[in-house]
């Protein structure tokens, strides 16, 4: 697989690791009521979709940025590569 | 029919002319007292006990596909119990047992062949752990013994045991582990069931799980509407679409793992080795391919095909543990998609929509339980009781913190 990666261009998914679910960039707030329940959904359950999955990798063997990549799950296929910090911002968890 | 060594004689005498279809391929019929959605080798086992040890009636076993198309004949066909945990050796000891006594149950050929499963060491630290594995196994009953690096050089002395950075220290051994023909699984396990007037309905995919009041009434197939009493799943890998189909989330990944042959070899290695340092496992098949493995490819996928990669890092794996397969070509990979867990065991209980039952979660460790599954979910469907080698899979305990983790990864899917 090549990831195309926003600031540096193609690069081959081997030079990345793979965390998960880009769900993961919300971390809920554990204090705030119904925490357990949130906190549960968090670190546990997943969508595990087949077909397009947003998901968190990190380029070790590179700049180390975080990257979240829109990649369909049945064909491999990427749609869409941003940074994790861009996203993060834009959902206001990045502070 | 029943197969035997005489049967084989007298039809080979009269020209092969007597042997029939070893299941039927009947029509769905409207509703079934117990509908297992799943025709792989979990959902073949757990029709057949269902039948046969529980006395039920009007079950049907659904596929999507083919039966033996999915993960039963995508595995490496290993089968051992050298499990550590509490929750887990006790059922696979039951599964390794069922493994001894299953060609009879079935009356079926299925190459159950105990050759020995070694995991090799390659240092101090491994062997301590490995011996204190090989305990808790032999107190649940199952058989392990710790080799030194001389008794494993006596058995496979083309291994790499000088290697500068991870010489072979020695081993647990395992003798009643080894393999299965895995098309044999599922063939064996749907002639019983049928035999027992299971329906086993192939190309019959499930589209809808209907629920009303928070009760199960059947499932929407592509041959219409089959109403059911209790509906089991047991459709690993592709679990977590299943269940969505009734509003259900799980702690699971959907990975791609991938298996390998090499063109057919002479006899060379008569026993299943795991390499400690990487990840690789590889055991010779009777057609004399090396069969192996090594680790899923570690992102979310839904495709039965893996990358290249991969390919790679388990092709090196077997490359410094036996440096002779580097003369061997490789013939064939694929790969099968697992239902990886949360805490890397699987899951085998009911669900908060009565009459729905689940079964999965056994990222790639499914094959070797595949009996053990099928009777702890028969009796689950059975008695709405767990198994009694099966309480600890259950399906809240992430939320209520009673994870089965025996590599001690934590809630990484891929890690597992």
């Amino acid at each position: 697989m090549i990831i195309p990666h926003p600031l540096l261009g193609p690069r081959d998914a081997q030079e990345f690791t793979y965390l998960g679910d880009a769900s993961m960039i919300q971390r809920p707030d554990g204090t705030a009521e119904g925490a357990e329940d949130a906190l549960f959904n968090y670190v546990y359950m997943r969508d595990n979709p087949a077909g397009e999955h947003r998901e968190l990798w990190y380029h070790e063997q590179g700049d180390r940025s975080w990257l979240v990549v829109t990649r369909n799950t049945v064909t491999h296929e990427i749609t869409q590569v941003e940074l994790a910090r861009d996203v993060a911002l834009a959902l206001g968890c990045g502070a | 029919m029943r197969y035997s060594g005489f049967r084989v004689i007298r039809e080979a005498v009269t020209g092969h002319k007597g042997w029939v279809p070893v299941w039927r391929d009947p029509e769905p019929q409207p509703s079934y007292d117990i509908v297992i959605v799943g025709g792989g080798g979990h959902g073949l086992a757990t029709a057949h006990y269902l039948a046969s040890r529980y006395g039920a009636a009007r079950v049907a076993v659904i596929e999507k596909g083919w039966i033996g198309g999915g993960n039963v004949g995508r595995n490496t066909t290993i089968i051992r119990s050298n499990y550590m945990l509490d929750g887990n050796e006790p059922f696979y000891e039951m599964s390794l047992k069922l493994w001894e006594g299953l060609e009879q149950d079935l009356n079926y050929n299925a190459m159950v062949s105990q050759r020995g499963i070694l995991n090799l060491c390659h240092s101090d630290g491994q062997r301590d752990a490995y011996r204190l594995r090989g305990n808790a196994m032999r107190l649940h009953g199952a058989d392990a013994e710790l080799l030194g690096p001389g008794e494993v050089r006596a058995m496979y002395p083309f291994l790499n045991f000088d290697d500068a950075r991870f010489p072979i220290k020695g081993g647990l051994l395992q003798r009643r582990g080894g393999t299965v023909r895995h098309d044999a699984v599922a063939w064996g396990y749907a002639r019983a069931a049928d035999s027992r007037g299971v329906d086993i309905i192939q190309n019959c995919e499930v589209t809808g799980l209907r629920v009303e009041d928070g009760r199960v009434l059947g499932v929407d197939t592509s041959r219409g509407f089959i109403g059911a009493g209790k509906v089991g799943v047991a459709v690993a890998g592709n679990s977590s679409r299943v269940m969505a189909m009734a509003g259900l989330r799980l702690p699971i990944e959907s990975h791609v793992l991938q298996a390998f042959v090499s063109e057919g070899l002479k006899p060379v290695l008569d026993g299943v080795i795991t390499y400690g340092a990487g990840h690789f496992y590889v055991s010779q098949s009777d057609k004399g391919g090396l069969v192996f493995g090594g680790d899923i490819d570690g992102y979310n996928s839904y495709a039965q095909r893996g990358n290249l990669p991969t390919v790679e890092d388990v092709c090196e794996g077997g490359l410094s543990l036996m440096p002779m397969v580097g003369q061997a070509r490789l013939l064939r990979m694929w790969g099968g998609i697992m239902d990886m867990s949360m805490d890397g065991s699987p899951i085998i209980d009911r669900t908060p929509v009565e009459g729905l039952y689940f079964n999965g979660g056994w990222c790639y460790g499914g094959f070797k339980a595949t009996p053990a599954s099928g009777l702890a979910f028969a009796h689950l469907l059975a008695t709405d009781t767990p198994h009694e080698t099966a309480t600890a899979y259950r399906l809240d305990r992430f939320r209520n913190g009673r994870m089965i983790d025996e590599k001690g990864m934590g809630a990484t899917p891929n890690l597992h």
